[in-house]
């Protein structure tokens, strides 16, 4: 479904990927972990469209899309939901979920959408008419998500989206996320918690200074010695 | 290139060659001459003065037209009643003061809206005054004393002077260092330990001294004065536009664009009477969208574009 | 000595009850971790301590003296610091300006600046960050960014400092780095209070962990009690 081959992204100077390949199947789960500073985030807002590699190729079922600005790439099917969550401040968490819903195709469906984000995400009902900005970290990083999956992607990329949620809302999260699946989403994460993103993922890809050091079927991953030092502290 | 000389030697003994230089000029040099140093020294002390706060704070002033014409209405008022220096220390003094109330009163506005607030003030202060002229003491209009332009010349490159060594001092004290900590993030600086409103309101006061006693002493160049020419929002512009234009980030840039402006003003205002407004403009949009560092920043272009040849 | 203590703490916002009547205190030298669902109360209470937000009713007191309605600046000064959820550096200034910035004026007595700069330097070095004083610091990698505003907190000589979600964002070994610092602060003899989601480095280094749910305390214990108290388990820790 997505191809990507041998990328080169640059932040002004600095080049932040060197000639990174990857490919993800239709309703895969795949991982994307790797350190601080490692060039994930670097990937995902390459996928996106914020940021253009300066050479190599990425095609989306079967379009190149290395040329595309971002709201063409969400009109594809890609959405990228941030580190963070980003919502809109000043608009209400109701209004932040429709706007996820924007490209004409899904706004017709989005009072189903919305239900459906209503029933993984019950905190945001509850919270629905209040601003975006009065929300807690954790729950704005919900927020995005929910926003995110307004958009009826066929691939969703998260960034981080275990990043200052309670426990209980990270196991949730990853319950969804394989429920995802089942209903023919495939997925893209870029996980810190290493642990918990192999188990969940299919298939991985590690990354370190910018370049895929690793790659394989997660449960091989998990027994990799390399991995098991540098990532999961063992 | 290695250096001969190192730079704390060098500058400072530059700086006083060129102030000693400034000193003995007068005798030899134009009538004309002297005026528009004055100009420029009045410039450079608003810019630098504005720059001492609006600068690493961010937290735009639009106001120095109302402390400057504070000054020069406590000369058309005192002028002939006190000596010379101490009108253009209660110029500064009464500034000062107001600075104090103003800066207490805005400390919870932030961003466009402490600008707005700023403009709004000084527009304020100016109809107030006329007000007061026009109802209270009949006196719109009032007639400055005529102090020599000689002497208006001493005093001003004084005034620079104390201003820059004030200036500098602050700027490389650890208080700077603190100001620019609140343009970066007043809540962490307040957390550190920073008393943030403290250090606003004073430093704010502090640059709107020298503009009270810029206008007490300029107050003399022009004969007649009412609200509207001691108020001039253009005085509350004019040292925003040369900050940005000269490099806003250093002292040298903050002179450098008020020297040039005010230069560039008169030198098309001479030669293109009728199109001088225009030029002016449009020059300094040019620099603006080129330059977005000011002039100091043609050393880092000048570098790029040597390098892409 | 209990260095600080909370007593009958409410926040209102308008009519929505941050908090309610949180009773809790800290003892001098301990690590007491802060957990609870997102949305808490948890960064509110951190802001009602260090004087970003004042109390609807309520004493703080630090140290045995009351600071409640102290501005952020003065409980500095009296040996309270922090950090926060989304890290607030100074990020056009170098690594060492953030942190001298905080030698310099974060204590009450003040300080030479030849002392500062040797202290900030040292500092560098503690939090891990030796070799970096001249970079900028929004160019820091996040983790070393957190690191940062550790070091500029700890340049202010606290005696209890406020961890806000150290560890977000951190893979399990580089938790371990951290926790790893935390013990090293502690070995100074600073008390630390945390927030985090991260159980495993809660377990390691808490004393004791109190639990906020919709702004109340519901318990309050060592950490393996905590983690079997079968409310903590429904609300927050998932089966």
């Amino acid at each position: 479904m997505l191809e990507v081959n041998k990328i080169n992204t640059f932040h002004g100077k600095v080049r932040a990927l060197w000639d990174i390949s990857l490919r993800i199947a239709e309703k895969e789960i795949v991982a994307l972990v790797g350190g601080n500073g490692a060039g994930k985030t670097t990937m995902l807002y390459t996928l996106s469209g914020i940021l253009h590699p300066a050479s190599g190729t990425m095609e989306f079922l079967g379009k190149r899309i290395d040329e595309m600005s971002p709201h063409q790439i969400v009109k594809m099917g890609i959405c990228f939901v941030q580190e963070g969550g980003k919502p809109f401040p000043d608009m209400t968490v109701f209004e932040n979920l429709e706007m996820g819903a924007y490209v004409y195709e899904t706004w017709k469906k989005k009072k189903e959408t919305l239900d459906q984000v209503y029933q993984i995400f019950p905190l945001l009902k509850e919270r629905a008419g209040q601003l975006a900005r009065t929300l807690s970290g954790g729950e704005r990083q919900m927020l995005a998500m929910g926003r995110g999956l307004m958009s009826r992607p066929r691939l969703c990329m998260f960034d981080e989206p275990s990043y200052g949620l309670a426990p209980l809302l990270v196991k949730i999260f990853f319950v969804s996320i394989k429920t995802f699946q089942e209903q023919g989403m495939t997925i893209l994460l870029v996980e810190q918690n290493v642990r918990q993103a192999l188990e969940i993922a299919d298939r991985a890809y590690v990354l370190e200074n910018g370049r895929v050091v690793l790659e394989g079927k997660s449960g091989e991953l998990l027994q990799n010695d390399h991995v098991k030092k540098a990532y999961l502290g063992l | 290139m290695k250096r001969a000389i190192s730079k704390k030697i060098l500058y400072p003994v530059l700086l006083s060659f060129i102030f000693i230089i400034m000193v003995m000029m007068p005798p030899y040099v134009s009538p004309y001459t002297i005026i528009l140093l004055n100009s420029i020294f009045m410039y450079i002390v608003l810019t630098v003065s504005w720059a001492l706060f609006s600068g690493p704070t961010h937290y735009l002033s639009l106001a120095s037209a109302a402390f400057f014409g504070i000054g020069i209405y406590v000369s058309a008022i005192l002028g002939d009643k006190l000596p010379l220096l101490v009108v253009i220390g209660l110029g500064g003094l009464i500034s000062f003061l107001l600075a104090l109330l103003v800066g207490l009163s805005s400390l919870r506005l932030r961003g466009m809206y402490f600008t707005i607030f700023t403009f709004g003030l000084s527009e304020l202060i100016r109809h107030s005054v006329q007000w007061w002229e026009v109802n209270r003491t009949g006196t719109v209009g009032r007639w400055v004393i005529a102090v020599d332009h000689t002497t208006v010349y001493y005093v001003m490159l004084a005034i620079l002077l104390i201003t820059l060594v004030v200036t500098y001092i602050i700027k490389h004290s650890k208080y700077g260092l603190a100001l620019l900590s609140i343009g970066e993030s007043e809540e962490a600086a307040d957390h550190i330990g920073i008393n943030v409103n403290a250090m606003k309101i004073i430093t704010f006061a502090i640059s709107t001294f020298f503009m009270g006693a810029t206008g007490a002493i300029m107050a003399t160049r022009w004969t007649y004065i009412d609200p509207s020419i001691a108020f001039n929002p253009l005085f509350s512009f004019m040292p925003v536009l040369m900050a940005i234009f000269g490099g806003i980030g250093h002292i040298f840039g903050q002179i450098l664009g008020a020297g040039v402006l005010t230069l560039l003003a008169d030198v098309l205002l001479t030669k293109f009477p009728y199109y001088y407004m225009l030029l002016y403009g449009m020059i300094l949009v040019i620099v603006v969208l080129f330059l977005p560092k000011g002039l100091t920043g043609l050393k880092e272009e000048a570098k790029k574009w040597l390098k892409v040849d | 000595m209990r260095i600080l203590e909370g007593d009958g703490i409410i926040k209102n916002f308008g009519g929505l009850a941050a908090i309610t009547n949180v009773n809790f205190y800290i003892n001098q030298g301990e690590i007491l971790g802060l957990i609870g669902p997102n949305g808490a109360g948890k960064t509110t209470l951190f802001n009602l301590m260090s004087g970003s937000l004042s109390l609807t009713s309520g004493v703080i007191r630090f140290k045995g003296e009351n600071i409640t309605g102290l501005k952020p600046h003065q409980i500095c000064k009296r040996g309270m610091a922090r950090t926060f959820q989304l890290v607030k550096l100074f990020g056009n200034m170098t690594v060492l300006e953030n942190i001298l910035l905080g030698s310099l004026f974060g204590t009450l007595t003040g300080i030479r600046q030849s002392n500062a700069l040797e202290e900030s330097l040292e500092l560098l070095e503690f939090v891990g960050l030796s070799g970096m004083d001249g970079i900028l610091a929004k160019d820091l990698t996040v983790a070393n960014q957190k690191r940062l505003e550790v070091a500029r907190a700890l340049a202010t000589k606290p005696e209890l400092l406020l961890l806000d979600e150290f560890m977000a964002g951190l893979t399990p070994t580089e938790v371990s780095l951290a926790i790893g610092l935390i013990k090293k602060i502690r070995d100074k003899g600073i008390t630390v209070f945390m927030i985090e989601h991260v159980m495993k480095a809660m377990m390691s280094v808490s004393d004791r962990i109190i639990v906020l749910h919709h702004g109340e305390k519901i318990a309050e214990g060592i950490p393996e009690e905590i983690t079997t108290n079968p409310k903590v388990i429904e609300i927050y820790l998932g089966a």
